[in-house]
């Protein structure tokens, strides 16, 4: 695999193969946990759950069989950090992957691969025969008696919520991929009903340098509640789009200057189901406690008609919602109408009122991630450009 | 987790809930929640839902359902939960810490709210065009939280087209609202799988497979999804028109048979709880109506125990005697929706189904033949209704074989609900009507025949028949008032053994030309079982395949539908555990309340060998009339 010169000063810092692996076994299960609940470190498909947590759920857990599933069903619009790591540092995720079963008493790993990644299974299953060769994966792994672990990559078929971990385990049963009743979460009864560690690729990706380098070191990076570093997949109107690693706190207008984006009139952060930023809070930070993100960034600069944008990333969750519960599945679609109605200028602000508390309700009510996160869209454009929407040249009030 | 066979349908979210601890003092094992700043005390893993409702507070829901696994779709039943940023779905909140609840905030209010509208929005039609008006779940929640208005619009044009092709079940997807429970149903309930969720977001629609119609994919018919269905997106395939342009037009001579069931559930449908029969209320208003005559279908689940009972004797004698090869155990073949699914899913193992027709459709045959020819009518006018508290019973009579007498030997199968309507429609008050007899020629019939309507029925009545011929000894003395508790209950499967012993009796009249004597059955033990809803069947067929202990059953009974036929598909609809129990209790308390409560002892069945079937059962002509061949139909569709 083509390795690009990239740098970073946490995930793209220098690593050794194998190094994060043979320390690993090197130490107890319950110092490879107190490493990583030193490092702080947070998930990063965006919901920032602390991964120590998890993973001592699940290392506790009695039970026949447990799973680590890696979540590389990256389908966030404007999101392919994922793809780099797997491209290019496929040693940091599988062996993240190694780290967690041998902590959590794992010897399945199951890599969730998105649909439309099926062009780099063949090189990945390469990696991991190689991996094999090398005894990082197999029977008594380096040497270590009784700790056999083996990965198998999933691929998914191009649903957006099977990002969501429990519809993503629904899926790799052979079932619908639809998310489950929370509680009880997979660390309980997760792929199989056994307990199941599902991470992003991201998360693994960090593990086997926190456990070479030690939690401490980690958590140097960032800033006090969000530890390390992010990758950011920026995309949009920038002379440089491109994946970078960068470290928490980051500024909006940091990240602008360093992409090169002029002339800009708003970032979304995190995807369709994130927020839109308008100028006056580019100064806000990127981080768990200001504005956390799974790292997708979408530029847009004075040119971009606003509820355009609205209006596609409305379309996209009115397709991709699941269609199991009521407030996402109708939802979405009368809140697409509501963009359509402006669009027209056919409304009524008390209607255009109504669906924002629509939106309050879907966050609130709807059964899992995809429909809680739906409506931000909606709520944070029309809130934060609602000159440009009702009276600019958005509308067609303004034309 | 359940054992997945090999063309089970994907599991629903069975496995995915919290088990309750069996000993609740263990520590732990009770947790004290509020609800609405009350505090009550709930074993680990009850849901919001169950503690709300300990707590004395009714909270809302539509795709929640007593007798399926939890789904958590619909939202309506949100409740806040101190501490948690999202609302969650009682119904599917398993409780393992002590939270506080809130019920009825303002946000919970505007949520419920909102998810009613929402539904409301994509549910086309309108109430007072709808079979389900004043039945619906839908309805009577938009009533709950004063919807006035279509505050998101109003869908204007259906979405889907009408799926009229089945003889059972008719599906309106345009008013489905996606509560699943008919997927559930079908799925787990039934281990059926028809229905599944299809394509997603804005188009998920509940579909069958490659969206064939009904008629043309591997439903059983048992209309289990109707009773479910919280609106009318699947109702049954209503025939009370056509019978009522029968009742109106002079030239024809309609009768109609009652099954047991219905009668001990109709009074739900004139706001009477569960549980109270109205079987002689019914005869009085069915002949008010304008049918010429009114018969009682328990004269032929009498018949059937004749006929099928001694297709049982004949198979064991055949087995053990003569040492030939016969397809043991036997099944029952009342139920057209388990003939059907043993048609599909098991057709290596027709040959063990018994050959006799179901009730219905030995009635059927009788009406125009024996009936008609007794009192000089033209079978060509005679229209022949059924009412059974089934789906199912409305394609049995229109299956092809199903034309013994020459005719359509059923023209109609209608059920409970339809009755009913048609009961409104005339002006009836069902509960005031007066009682009166069922019409002869054949007469009343025994209480055997009645409890074919709850599960274990068939094999109760057989068994009181089968016992007595054999042994020779009256039933009574075996079991004590001639019930057969083991068989009694709504377990999924149930079983027993009779050990013959070495003393056996003569062989009664008419058995002499079949069997010389009973000597080969001493010291025998003679092994049954009872399974209702097509899930515990589909364990039995499995077991039977494997070799286990039902493959050395003799005689086994299966009823598609959870309850038997007292829960069928075209019962009033709520159904639940409870509503079922009752309906049993009422039929059972009916038989007690007979003199004639054994199949062979109806005197109008042996009237009718003497009379008409004059061979005995078994012959020649109960053959042509009363029994039946069925088709392998297979899983796979083309």
């Amino acid at each position: 695999m083509e390795k690009k010169n990239r740098k970073g000063a946490v995930l793209f810092s220098s690593y050794k193969p194998g190094e994060g692996v043979k320390k690993a076994l090197s130490l107890s299960r319950e110092d490879i946990l107190f490493e990583i609940r030193e490092s702080k470190l947070k998930g990063r498909g965006g919901a920032g759950f602390p991964t120590a947590t998890k993973w001592t759920i699940v290392a506790a857990a009695i039970a026949d069989q447990k799973y680590i599933i890696c979540n590389a069903d990256e389908g966030e619009p404007g999101t392919f950090k994922d793809r780099v790591l797997l491209l290019e540092y496929p040693e940091l995720v599988f062996e993240g992957m190694v780290i967690a079963g041998y902590t959590i008493g794992a010897t399945k790993g199951i890599v969730y691969l998105r649909g439309e990644y099926e062009y780099m299974l063949k090189s990945l299953e390469d990696f991991l025969e190689s991996m094999k060769k090398d005894n990082l994966l197999g029977k008594n792994i380096l040497g270590k008696e009784n700790f056999n672990f083996d990965i198998t990559i999933s691929l998914g078929s191009g649903a957006y919520v099977c990002g969501e971990e429990t519809a993503l385990i629904e899926s790799l049963e052979g079932n619908r991929g639809e998310a489950r009743n929370r509680p009880p979460y997979p660390v309980n009864t997760g792929y199989m009903g056994m307990p199941t560690v599902v991470n992003n690729v991201e998360t693994l990706a960090s593990i086997p340098h926190i456990i070479s380098k030690g939690g401490e070191w980690y958590r140097k990076h960032g800033t006090d509640k969000s530890s390390g570093s992010k990758l950011f997949s920026v995309s949009g109107d920038c002379e440089k789009p491109g994946v970078y690693e960068l470290p928490w706190g980051t500024t909006i207008s940091e990240l602008l200057h360093i992409v090169k984006a002029k002339n800009t009139k708003a970032v979304q952060v995190g995807g369709a189901s994130g927020l839109c930023i308008p100028k006056s809070q580019f100064e806000r930070a990127l981080a768990y406690e200001d504005i956390a993100t799974g790292g997708s960034i979408i530029i847009f600069n004075e040119s971009r008609n606003m509820l355009h944008v609205l209006k596609n990333f409305m379309e996209f969750f009115v397709e991709e919602s699941c269609g199991q519960c009521t407030p996402c599945r109708i939802g979405n679609v009368k809140l697409l109408e509501g963009v359509e109605m402006i669009e027209k200028g056919e409304y009524k602000f008390s209607y255009i009122n109504q669906l924002k508390g629509l939106g309050k309700t879907m966050q609130i009510a709807s059964k899992c991630g995809l429909g809680q996160s739906s409506s931000n869209s909606f709520i944070s454009i029309l809130e934060n450009f609602k000159d440009e929407i009702f009276n600019g040249n958005g509308g067609a009030n303004g034309k | 987790m359940e054992s997945k066979g090999d063309f089970r349908a994907p599991v629903s979210q069975t496995p995915h809930t919290i088990e309750k601890p069996k000993d609740t003092t263990t520590i732990g094992g009770m947790i004290t929640v509020e609800v609405n700043e009350k505090k009550i005390s709930v074993p680990l893993g009850t849901t919001i839902l169950e503690a709300c409702k300990q707590a004395g507070i009714t909270v809302p829901t539509l795709c929640h359902h007593q007798d399926l696994c939890v789904a958590g779709v619909c939202r309506v039943c949100v409740v806040e939960v101190e501490g948690m940023r999202t609302l969650q779905a009682s119904c599917a909140f398993p409780i393992t810490s002590p939270i506080k609840i809130k019920t009825s905030s303002p946000i919970v209010r505007k949520a419920r709210k909102h998810v009613i509208d929402l539904m409301l929005s994509e549910h086309y039609g309108e109430c007072y065009s709808c079979v389900r008006n004043g039945n619906c779940e839908l309805q009577d929640l938009a009533k709950e939280y004063g919807v006035d208005t279509y505050t998101f619009g109003h869908v204007s044009k259906p979405k889907y087209e009408v799926d009229n092709s089945s003889y059972s079940v008719i599906r309106d997807m345009s008013k489905c609202v996606l509560c699943k429970r008919c997927v559930r149903t079908c799925i787990d309930l039934q281990e059926v799988g028809v229905l599944e969720a299809i394509d997603r977001g804005d188009k998920t629609h509940i579909g069958t497979f490659l969206e064939k119609p009904l008629a043309d994919v591997i439903c059983i018919n048992c209309g289990q999804c109707i009773n479910r269905c919280p609106t009318a997106a699947l109702r049954a395939n209503d025939p009370s028109d056509v019978i009522w342009d029968a009742i109106d037009d002079p030239n024809k001579h309609v009768v109609i048979q009652t099954a047991p069931s219905p009668r001990a559930a109709i009074g739900e449908e004139f706001g009477l709880g569960a549980g109270h029969s109205m079987t002689r209320e019914l005869n009085t208003a069915l002949r008010r109506i304008g049918f010429d005559k009114v018969f009682d279908t328990n004269f032929t689940a009498d018949l059937t125990i004749i006929e099928e009972g001694t297709e049982l004797i004949l198979r064991l004698y055949k087995a053990l005697v003569k040492k030939e090869a016969v397809a043991l155990p036997q099944f029952t073949s009342c139920s057209p929706g388990w003939v059907k699914f043993i048609e599909h899913y098991y057709p290596e193992y027709l040959d063990n189904l018994s050959s006799a027709k179901s009730p219905q459709q030995m009635f059927g045959a009788l009406i125009k033949t024996f009936y008609a020819q007794k009192m000089g009518i033209d079978p060509a006018n005679i229209v022949s209704v059924a009412v059974m508290p089934c789906s199912a019973k409305k394609f049995e009579c229109n299956r092809p074989e199903m034309n013994d007498s020459g005719y359509k030997d059923v023209d109609y199968g209608l059920t409970t609900r339809e009755l009913a309507r048609m009961i409104k429609e005339a002006g009836i008050n069902l509960p005031e009507m007066p009682k009166s007899n069922f019409d002869n020629p054949f007469g009343e019939a025994s209480g055997a025949g009645l409890i074919f309507g709850a599960t274990g029925g068939v094999m109760e009545a057989a068994i009181r028949s089968v016992v007595e011929f054999v042994l020779g000894r009256k039933v009574e003395d075996i079991f004590e008032k001639a019930n057969v508790i083991p068989l009694r209950g709504f377990d999924g499967i149930k079983y027993m053994e009779i050990p013959i012993g070495d003393v056996v009796g003569p062989v009664p009249e008419l058995l002499k030309s079949l069997v010389p004597n009973w000597d080969w059955l001493k010291g025998a033990t003679l092994k049954v079982a009872v399974a209702h809803g097509t899930a515990n069947a589909k364990k039995i067929m499995d077991d039977i395949i494997a070799g286990g202990k039902f493959s050395e059953c003799h005689f086994i009974e299966f009823m598609a539908c959870p309850g038997g036929c007292l829960g069928g598909g075209g019962q009033p609809i709520p159904t639940t555990p409870e509503i079922r129990r009752l309906r049993a209790q009422a039929i059972y308390a009916e038989d007690e309340s007979l003199e004639l409560r054994k199949s062979h002892e109806n005197p109008y069945v042996a009237k009718i060998y003497k009379e008409f079937l004059t061979e005995g059962p078994c012959s020649h002509l109960s053959h042509k009339l009363l029994h039946t061949h069925y088709v392998k139909r297979g899983r796979y569709i083309a």
